[in-house]
């Protein structure tokens, strides 16, 4: 029978022990790498449908070209504004 | 003496009319008042399109009002379109941006969102297209 010091809990040299552990840890990171490149690239579809908002006719430069000419209409129309 | 005080009479009471007439007359282009009134109780409002909308359920008499108002704005729009080279709804809307502007303290007006505020002392919840 062989006496072990109190530290040493196996009889397999050190070595294997520190390749063991590096295999675990390098499956573990392909592992998360993995989990997390997966929930990255997940897209749920949308159960609405897409609505483009064509409202886009109108703009500021438009608006600024027009204000004076409303300003006059209104001014002029009191009645119906 | 006395035909001199009437005589003098007669002619100011012919310049107060002239004087009324004169000054009434831009008044006549003036709001209807039974549309001041539905605006200033809150019953319709202004809508960022330009048009008059309800805020709350409209009478028969108000629904016409507001109708009838509409119909005269959207040709009013369509002609200043035509004259400005653009179209009725961006006449309209750039319209909607300054009687929103315009509304009076308790009025009310409609945000870009699409709910009715009651015009306060601070600038009102306009599109961002419009200008100051």
């Amino acid at each position: 029978m062989m006496l072990y010091q109190t530290s040493q809990l196996t009889d397999r040299p050190y070595g294997a022990i520190r390749r063991n552990m590096r295999s675990l840890t390098t499956t573990g990171l392909i592992l998360g790498a993995a989990i997390g490149l997966s929930a990255c690239v997940q897209v749920s579809a949308p159960d609405k449908p897409i609505v483009i908002n064509l409202n886009i006719n109108i703009k500021q430069e438009v608006v600024y070209r027009l204000d004076g000419d409303a300003k006059d209409l209104i001014n002029k129309e009191a009645d119906i504004f | 003496m006395f035909e001199q005080v009437k005589k003098n009479k007669a002619l100011a009471i012919i310049g107060g009319l002239i004087l009324t007439a004169v000054v009434a007359a831009p008044v006549m282009a003036q709001r209807d008042p039974a549309y001041e009134a539905a605006r200033s109780s809150g019953k319709i409002g202004e809508k960022p399109d330009g048009y008059l909308g309800y805020v709350t359920a409209p009478s028969p008499a108000i629904k016409a009002l507001v109708e009838d108002i509409n119909i005269k704005r959207k040709a009013a729009y369509t002609r200043k379109a035509q004259e400005t080279n653009s179209t009725v709804e961006q006449f309209a809307f750039t319209s909607g941006c300054n009687l929103i502007m315009r509304t009076a303290p308790g009025e009310k007006y409609q945000t870009p969102a699409g709910t009715w505020n009651t015009r306060d002392a601070s600038d009102p919840v306009r599109d961002s297209r419009c200008l100051n």
